[in-house]
């Protein structure tokens, strides 16, 4: 017995050993600059010209500028928010139809698709260019006087250039069909997965009871994919919050027209131009705790499935 | 189904921890932040008078550095390619390496090039003088270039060295323009860096445009037809009629605004402030791009703007001092219209000034005979200005030299044959930069990006000021409205 229990700890020691590199680095990298984040966010804290003003404490202010409601034309957090959450959307549904669309025929064993291989690595292609390099194509292929403005000239469709970075409607859809484009492969690779984990048997006796290509799908692939699903819409949220390289580029870091494609990180880079830790740092603080519950949930609906055991 | 949440758990760590090291960078050493902020209160009290022109105390002797022994690498903080072409072209001596490295003698000349778009070239710049003190001695900047649109910035701190310290007398520098002096003189009356070039900017025309259109491309016959404000909008509907645009974009005339305001862009307690003058750009350019007479509302340097540098742009005029002809208007690009020497210079419809560079000696640099030397070359030595003149059709801040050459049989190739240095010699006596703050690089360019909003008719004048004022104070914390 006692033989039993000391051989427990000593395997318990090489656990803490091996996780060693992984605590050193969460704690220097994340955990001291998280909570210095907070700490400073509290504070007046940036440079003016060569010289550093601060820190001094100012309690909430910081917050209380983040969100007080300014004058038209202002930019504030719940705007940032707003554009963020706008950009999110028009790219996240088409993402998500055509994931599903293309996952669902990728393991549907009686479609037999030719050359599945290669489709799925064309599809995630776009995910391996730098989103800023990927930008800049967009920037120079739909400026005045780019291609795209060329093309629909000889065509005939339009007369006159059309600035596509001027009008809210063609910038934010320009992003958000971006994000669309770079991660619609990634979204159908994990839900792929998700689909190809169901039990075969249970497709078979769907079929053997007449059921029509649209009920399997709705009502076994469906939920049982809600997990996954769930989780793709939380990451994808949280990656959409984060959202800054792509409409950074775009807009040339104006967030133009009037601050309606300025994200919220892009937001925060802006006062991170004086080194303003003070302002900045609050608004760090009010997207991490957003993330933070946005992960309780991922992490809520992941436990719940656990609750009904093994399928 | 454990594996999995311990996985998607991590995976939710990462990403949030993952945002919080994006969002908050540690600030370095809060002590001895705090220490320079104290240190430095007493300099800011002192240049809170942008408007007041500090007198240049020329009692000021040159220190004698003959006995400093020099450093083995120079280290050149710039923001583009213009000064390391002078140098490459006409500093004797400079052997080119690559493109990153030069020498000097046995002495390595490092250039460190950061554009300058969004302040990158100053963020850059700050950080490095900051670990100045600390650094080795050949990693310490020996030399930098500023421009006048922050030159205020440099100016009144420790980190720019007195040309006197150099071992420069000042009564070597007496053949320079004043204004190029006043701008770097301290508030305690030392002079802080000097200046090859002038930057008055003229009108410069297409002349295959205004023979078409006016009937003649002689610099007098288009002075007439630009002469004042009113005259050039009457000449911009004729130009509209015949199929060219009188600029490229809007922000072409902007610096003839500036340059001639009542009040600095921020006062001497930091407030933001708006010359009616702006106003009246943005009034004027509304105006004129609504009737379609300017081509775009996009940034100076962009691709709208470089359309006009070829003849299909049809583009009648920019508006800019000596070097944008030369450095940037497409000169050795085959069939670009200066190429093909198809400009013509005239005063335009108001004086003004554009950029303008100056070198600066860092504090604890190691090779204060070779900055010395340098300065001496590019901004005294009158037969190495001249030579710019003639290879680069740039201004030189020599204004004996640069009468004698007005007077001569000189032409610029790019002008087309015609001598513009006279033009370029009278403004610059005129140019008077005492309406310029530390904060003018940031005021010019969010205020031109938020009346973008306004001319393309995205939002009206007030909603795009309140946005100019929000970016400004967003940008520079210290300021207020």
């Amino acid at each position: 017995m006692k033989k039993k229990s000391k051989s427990v700890v000593s395997y318990n020691k090489w656990g803490y050993i091996f996780l060693i590199p992984f605590v050193v680095v969460f704690i220097v990298f994340q955990l001291i600059p998280l909570i210095s984040t907070v700490y400073y966010s509290f504070f007046t804290y940036y440079e003016d010209g060569l010289d550093v003003i601060g820190p001094k404490p100012n309690g909430i202010n910081n917050y209380i500028a983040l969100f007080s409601a300014k004058k038209e034309g202002e930019m504030n957090f719940m705007i940032g928010l707003k554009n963020t959450m706008i950009m999110w959307i028009l790219g996240f549904i088409p993402q998500i139809i055509l994931s599903l669309l293309f996952a669902a025929w990728f393991s549907d064993p009686s479609l037999r698709l030719k050359g599945q291989r290669f489709f799925k690595t064309v599809i995630y292609l776009p995910n391996l260019i730098m989103a800023s390099a990927f930008s800049m194509l967009f920037f120079t292929l739909f400026s005045t006087v780019g291609p795209v403005n060329d093309i629909l000239k000889s065509l005939g469709i339009i007369k006159e250039s059309y600035d596509f970075m001027a009008h809210t409607g063609s910038v934010r859809g320009l992003v958000a069909f971006m994000n669309c484009l770079m991660w619609f492969g990634n979204t159908t690779i994990l839900l792929l997965a998700g689909m190809m984990g169901i039990d075969p048997a249970l497709f078979e006796a769907a079929e053997v009871d007449g059921a029509t290509a649209r009920q399997v799908f709705w009502r076994i692939t469906m939920p049982i994919l809600k997990p996954i699903l769930i989780y793709v819409v939380i990451t994808s949220l949280i990656g959409g919050l984060q959202m800054f390289d792509v409409p950074q580029i775009l807009t040339n870091t104006k967030g133009s027209p009037n601050n309606t494609a300025t994200t919220l990180i892009m937001f925060l880079n802006r006062h991170l131009y004086s080194k303003n830790y003070g302002m900045g740092g609050a608004l760090s603080v009010i997207l991490f705790f957003i993330t933070a519950i946005l992960s309780l949930v991922v992490f809520k609906f992941s436990g719940n499935s656990d609750k009904y055991g093994k399928k | 189904m454990k594996k999995r949440l311990l996985a998607l758990s991590m995976a939710a760590i990462m990403t949030v921890g993952s945002l919080t090291a994006c969002g908050g960078e540690t600030p370095a050493a809060p002590a001895e932040n705090q220490e320079s902020t104290e240190s430095t209160t007493s300099t800011s009290t002192t240049e809170a008078e942008p408007t007041k022109a500090p007198e240049l105390d020329t009692t000021v002797e040159a220190t004698d550095i003959s006995e400093e022994v020099e450093g083995k690498v120079l280290n050149i903080y710039c923001w583009n390619e213009e000064f390391k072409s002078r140098l490459t072209d006409h500093y004797p001596g400079y052997e080119v390496v690559d493109a990153t490295t030069g020498k000097i003698g046995d002495i390595t000349v490092q250039w460190n090039i950061t554009p300058s778009d969004d302040n990158a070239y100053q963020n850059n710049l700050d950080d490095t003088l900051k670990k100045q003190d600390g650094a080795a001695d050949d990693e310490k900047i020996d030399l930098f270039l500023v421009e006048a649109d922050y030159a205020l910035k440099y100016v009144d701190t420790p980190y720019t060295l007195p040309v006197t310290d150099l071992g420069i007398d000042l009564s070597e520098l007496s053949n320079q323009y004043k204004y190029t002096q006043d701008v770097m003189t301290s508030s305690d009356g030392t002079l802080k860096g000097v200046s090859w070039q002038g930057c008055p900017g003229v009108l410069i025309y297409n002349r295959e445009a205004a023979k078409e259109v006016l009937g003649s491309d002689d610099p007098a016959d288009v002075q007439a037809a630009v002469k004042d404000w009113d005259t050039y909008k009457a000449t911009a509907a004729d130009m509209k009629a015949k199929g060219y645009y009188m600029t490229a974009t809007v922000n072409d005339t902007y610096r003839t605004f500036s340059n001639n305001v009542s009040v600095p862009w921020v006062s001497a307690d930091k407030k933001v402030q708006v010359d009616d003058n702006i106003k009246k750009w943005v009034d004027d350019s509304k105006e004129m791009y609504d009737a379609g007479q300017i081509k775009s509302t996009e940034n100076l340097w962009g691709e709208a703007w470089n359309t006009g540098f070829y003849p299909d742009g049809k583009v009648f005029c920019y508006f800019g001092p000596a070097w944008l002809i030369n450095f940037c208007m497409a000169a050795d690009v085959e069939g670009s219209i200066a190429n093909l020497g198809g400009w013509g210079a005239t005063e335009g419809p108001q004086g003004f000034f554009w950029g303008g560079t100056w070198i600066c000696a860092a504090a604890g640099t190691d090779n204060k005979a070779t900055v010395a030397d340098i300065m001496r070359k590019l901004t005294v030595d009158k037969d190495i200005m001249v030579d710019i003149v003639k290879a680069d059709d740039d201004f030189v801040n020599n204004q004996p030299a640069m009468e004698e050459l007005a007077a001569s049989d000189y032409t610029s190739a790019v002008f087309g044959g015609q001598n513009p240095l006279g033009m370029f010699a009278a403004g610059a006596k005129n140019i008077a930069l005492d309406k310029i703050s530390a904060y003018d690089q940031g005021c010019n360019e969010e205020f031109q990006n938020a009346m973008k909003d306004y001319f393309d008719g995205n939002s009206d004048y007030d909603t795009a000021l309140n946005k100019f004022y929000d970016a400004i104070t967003t940008k520079y914390p210290a300021l207020s409205y």
